[in-house]
C-alpha cells in the first residue's frame, strides 16, 4: 500500500521535473523581447480604448508613444493633462498640457426652428436616410435626428432630446470623435472646451444662400458677414455662406453672439448678460440657447 | 414546354397595370421646365447655356463631362431663367436649368411628321454618334448611355442584341404602350440598335401578361430580319439586364461583369423608340413616356412628357391627388424612390409616377430576423440578404465584401418577402454603397 504511494509521489514529481527543464528551455527559445515600458504607459492610460488618439486601441497607442522620438502631437483625449504629463515624464519627454476638447452639435434645427417638409418612414439610420435623400426639412445639410452618433458613444456622453430631435452633449464627453465619424452630414465638430467650460461657435453647417437658409430654418447661418466685422480678434470667417469661429482665435467678447441677426452663434455656459436674461436662460445644453 | 424565365429567385407582386388600356396623351406643355444636368448615370453634364439665352425645342443645352455622361437637349422653348440647384428625383439638390416657356418653336431639321422611315442610311459609326449627340441613356431606369452600351470594350465583341420589352415592375405601363402604339418604329429603332453593335441577331423580351404587345410586334418582325419576341413567363425583376440574358439566351453574366462579358448588349424598348426618332427623325431625347397610376387615381394615365415638367402637374392631369395619399413614388413601386415633395421634374429615367394611399404605403415596424431563409430564395443574384444586411448593421465591410454585396442589383425582391418587414435592401444599399467606396479608395 504504502510502497504505490511512494511511487506515485516519485513517478509524478520526476515527471514534473523533466517538463519544468524543457518548458524553462522552450521559454528561453521563443522568448519575446517586449519593451517593458509598454505595459507601464498602457497601466497609466484610461483604458477606455476609444480610439480617440488614432491608434487602434491603448495598447496599440502605447506601443507608439514608446517607439516615437516625439509624443507632442500624441495625446490622447480621455486622459486628464496630469496623465499625460505623467506618460511623459515617464518616457523622458515634455508634453505640453492640451487644452481639452468637447463635441458641439453644429445645427440648432429643432421642430419649432425647422419645418418639416416631408415624413420619413425607412429604416431609423442617419446613415441610410442620408443616402437616400436631402432629409425631412428644407435644410439639406442639418441633423436628421435618427442617432447614429449616440449609436456608437462609448462614454453615455450623448443622448437624443425628445423635444428638440437633437443629439445633446454632456460632459461625460472625452472627445474621442466616435460621433464626428459616425455623422454622415458632419455637424459634429471638436472644439475647446473653454475656459470655466464657456465657448462660442455657429450652431449651423447651411451652406445655402441666406434666403434659401433662412427659408428652411429660423436659426440658419445666412452668411451675412456681420459677425465677421464685429469681431475684434478677426476669428471668424465667411466661406460658402457659412460662418465659422475659430476657437483659436476667439477670445469669448460675446460680441458676435449680439450681433447675429438669426442667433446661429451660440454661447454655452456664460453668466446671462442682463438684457439677455430670458433668451439665454440656465442652459449647459449648446443646443437650447 | 412552359415559358422561359430566369433561373433564380424572383417574385410576382400584384401586376396592377390599371394604365394598360391608356393611350399615351402628349402632356401639356408647362409654363416652366427644369432641366436637371444629373440625369443619366455618371457625371453631371456642363450647361453650355447662359441666364438670358433663348433656347428652341431640341437645342444642345448641356454637354457631357467625362466619358460616361451624356448630352441635355431642351425640351421647350424660350428663355433660360436661371441655372440653379433644383431637389430632383434622388432626393438630392442637383443643378438643372430652369426654362421660361415660351410658344413651342423646335428647331427646323427635327423633322416632325408622322411617317414611318423604315430605310436605315447611316453607317455603324454614324448610328452610335447620331445616339450620342442625342443624349440618349437607358430609358428603363438605370438611365446609363446607350451609346456606351454599343461601343465595346476592346478585345470583346457584341453576339446579340436583347430588347428589354419585359416591364416587370407592377403598375407600369409606358413601355407596354410604346409597343402598342409605336411598335413599327420600335423595331425599325432595334434593327438600328443591331447595325449599331454590329449583331445580325435581336430578341425582344416581353412578359406574358402583354398577349397583345407580344402579338403585335410579332406581326411586325416577321418583316424585318433576325429579329425575334420571345414570350417570357411573369416575374420580377426580369428587366434586370443580368435576368433578361439569362432568361432569353440562357447565358449567365459572371459576378461584377458587364452583359458584352457573354456577347449581349441590352437596351430598353423605350431606347429603341429613341434611338428610331433620333436616327431617323432627327429628334434628340427631350421627352419620353410616363405612367402616372395608383388605385385611387382618377385616371390612371400614360403620358408623352417633356422632361423637366414637374410631377405636379402630371398629377393634376391624371385627376389630382387622392384625399389619403400616403406617398408618390417616382418609378415602379419595386425599385422606384418616394418623392420628398411634388415639385420634382421629370428626367429621363423617370418612367412612373406612382400614388400610394396611407395603408398601402406605411411601412410596417420592423422585427427580428426568424431565419426563414425567404429572402434567400428569392434573391435573383443568388446572394443571402439577410445577411448582407446584419453585416452593414455590424460594419462589417471586408465580410460583404467577400459575400458578393456589390453584385446586388437592389430589386427589393427581399425586402418584399421578408415576414419580419425588415429594411433589409436599405441596409445592403448602404453596405454596397460604403463597400464601393473602400474598392474604389484602393486605386
Amino acid at each position: 500500500m504504502s510502497i504505490t504511494v511512494i511511487y506515485t509521489i516519485v513517478s509524478l514529481s520526476a515527471l514534473g521535473v523533466v517538463a519544468a527543464v524543457i518548458l524553462y528551455f522552450v521559454a528561453q527559445k521563443f522568448k519575446v523581447e517586449e519593451d517593458p515600458r509598454i505595459d507601464e504607459v498602457e497601466g497609466m492610460l484610461p483604458g477606455a480604448n476609444c480610439g480617440g488618439c488614432g491608434f487602434p486601441g491603448c495598447r496599440s497607442f502605447a506601443e507608439n508613444m514608446v517607439k516615437a522620438n516625439d509624443i507632442s502631437d500624441m495625446n490622447c483625449p480621455v486622459a486628464d493633462s496630469q496623465t499625460m504629463a505623467a506618460i511623459g515624464h515617464y518616457l523622458g519627454f515634455e508634453v505640453s498640457a492640451q487644452d481639452p476638447k468637447i463635441a458641439v452639435i453644429k445645427c440648432n434645427g429643432t421642430c419649432s426652428n425647422r419645418n418639416k417638409t416631408n415624413n420619413y418612414d425607412g429604416a431609423s439610420s442617419c446613415a441610410i436616410a442620408s443616402s437616400l435623400y436631402a432629409g425631412d426639412t428644407g435644410c439639406s445639410f442639418g441633423c436628421l435626428g435618427h442617432g447614429d452618433c449616440v449609436d456608437v458613444c462609448n462614454f453615455d456622453a450623448i443622448y437624443i432630446d425628445e423635444t428638440t430631435g437633437l443629439p445633446v452633449v454632456n460632459d461625460n464627453c472625452v472627445a474621442c470623435g466616435a460621433c464626428i465619424i459616425a455623422c454622415p452630414k458632419g455637424i459634429i465638430e471638436l472644439r475647446k472646451k473653454g475656459p470655466k467650460d464657456r465657448r462660442i461657435f455657429v450652431s449651423c453647417i447651411n451652406k445655402d444662400k441666406g434666403a434659401v437658409a433662412k427659408k428652411a430654418c429660423n436659426v440658419a447661418c445666412i452668411g451675412c458677414m456681420k459677425c465677421a466685422k464685429v469681431c475684434p480678434f478677426e476669428a471668424i470667417t465667411i466661406d460658402n455662406n457659412l460662418a465659422y469661429i475659430d476657437y483659436n482665435k476667439c477670445k469669448l467678447c460675446r460680441k458676435c453672439v449680439s450681433e447675429c441677426p438669426t442667433n446661429a452663434i451660440v454661447e454655452v455656459n456664460f453668466v446671462p448678460k442682463k438684457q439677455k436674461e430670458e433668451i439665454i436662460a440656465e442652459t449647459e445644453k449648446p443646443e437650447n440657447s | 414546354m412552359g415559358l422561359r424565365t430566369f433561373k433564380k429567385g424572383g417574385v410576382h407582386p400584384d401586376e396592377n397595370k390599371f394604365s394598360a388600356n391608356a393611350p399615351i396623351q402628349s402632356a401639356d406643355i408647362p409654363k416652366q421646365v427644369s432641366i436637371p444636368l444629373g440625369q443619366h448615370i455618371g457625371a453631371p453634364a456642363n450647361a453650355i447655356v447662359q441666364k438670358g439665352d433663348t433656347v428652341k425645342v431640341g437645342q444642345l443645352i448641356a454637354e457631357p463631362n467625362g466619358f460616361v455622361s451624356a448630352n441635355i437637349h431642351s425640351s421647350v422653348s424660350g428663355t433660360v431663367n436661371k441655372i440653379d440647384t433644383v431637389i430632383d428625383a434622388s432626393g438630392f439638390k442637383r443643378p438643372a436649368v430652369i426654362i421660361d416657356v415660351e410658344g413651342d418653336e423646335w428647331l427646323e431639321n427635327i423633322d416632325r411628321s408622322a411617317d414611318i422611315i423604315a430605310d436605315v442610311k447611316l453607317s455603324k459609326e454614324e448610328i452610335v454618334e447620331k445616339i450620342k449627340s442625342s443624349g440618349i441613356v437607358g430609358l428603363g431606369g438605370a438611365t446609363f448611355p446607350s451609346h456606351i452600351k454599343l461601343t465595346p470594350p476592346p478585345g470583346k465583341k457584341a453576339e446579340v442584341l436583347l430588347i428589354n420589352g419585359v416591364e416587370c415592375e407592377p403598375y407600369l405601363t409606358a413601355d407596354h404602350r410604346i409597343m402598342l402604339e409605336k411598335g413599327e418604329e420600335t423595331v425599325i429603332g432595334v434593327s438600328i440598335l443591331m447595325k449599331g453593335a454590329g449583331v445580325s441577331k435581336a430578341y425582344i423580351g416581353i412578359e406574358n401578361n402583354k398577349p397583345d404587345a407580344i402579338a403585335h410586334l410579332k406581326n411586325i418582325c416577321k418583316k424585318y430580319k433576325g429579329i425575334e419576341v420571345v414570350p417570357l413567363k411573369v416575374q420580377y425583376p426580369q428587366g434586370g439586364e443580368k435576368q433578361l440574358i439569362d432568361a432569353v439566351i440562357r447565358r449567365e453574366v459572371p459576378s461584377g461583369a458587364l452583359p458584352i462579358e457573354v456577347g449581349a448588349v441590352v437596351q430598353n424598348v423605350g431606347t429603341a423608340f429613341a434611338v428610331y426618332e433620333a436616327v431617323q427623325k432627327n429628334k434628340p431625347l427631350f421627352e419620353r413616356v410616363v405612367t402616372v397610376t395608383g388605385k385611387k387615381l382618377e385616371k390612371p394615365s400614360n403620358f408623352l412628357v417633356r422632361i423637366g415638367t414637374s410631377t405636379q402637374q402630371l398629377i393634376d392631369a391624371a385627376g389630382g391627388l387622392p384625399q389619403d395619399t400616403g406617398k408618390v413614388v417616382s418609378g415602379g413601386p419595386m425599385m422606384g424612390k418616394a418623392l420628398s415633395m411634388l415639385d420634382i421634374p421629370v428626367t429621363k429615367g423617370s418612367s412612373g409616377v406612382l400614388i400610394f394611399s396611407e395603408s398601402e404605403s406605411k411601412r410596417r415596424k420592423m422585427e427580428p430576423c426568424i431565419r426563414c431563409g425567404k429572402c434567400v430564395g428569392v434573391c435573383p443574384m443568388g446572394l443571402e440578404p439577410y445577411l448582407l444586411a446584419n453585416q452593414t448593421e455590424q460594419k462589417m465591410w471586408e465580410q460583404l465584401e467577400t459575400d458578393s454585396v456589390m453584385d446586388c442589383i437592389e430589386c427589393g425582391s427581399c425586402m418584399y418577402t421578408c415576414p419580419a418587414d425588415r429594411p433589409l435592401l436599405d441596409f445592403i444599399r448602404l453596405g454596397k454603397g460604403t463597400v464601393g467606396k473602400i474598392m474604389r479608395s484602393r486605386n
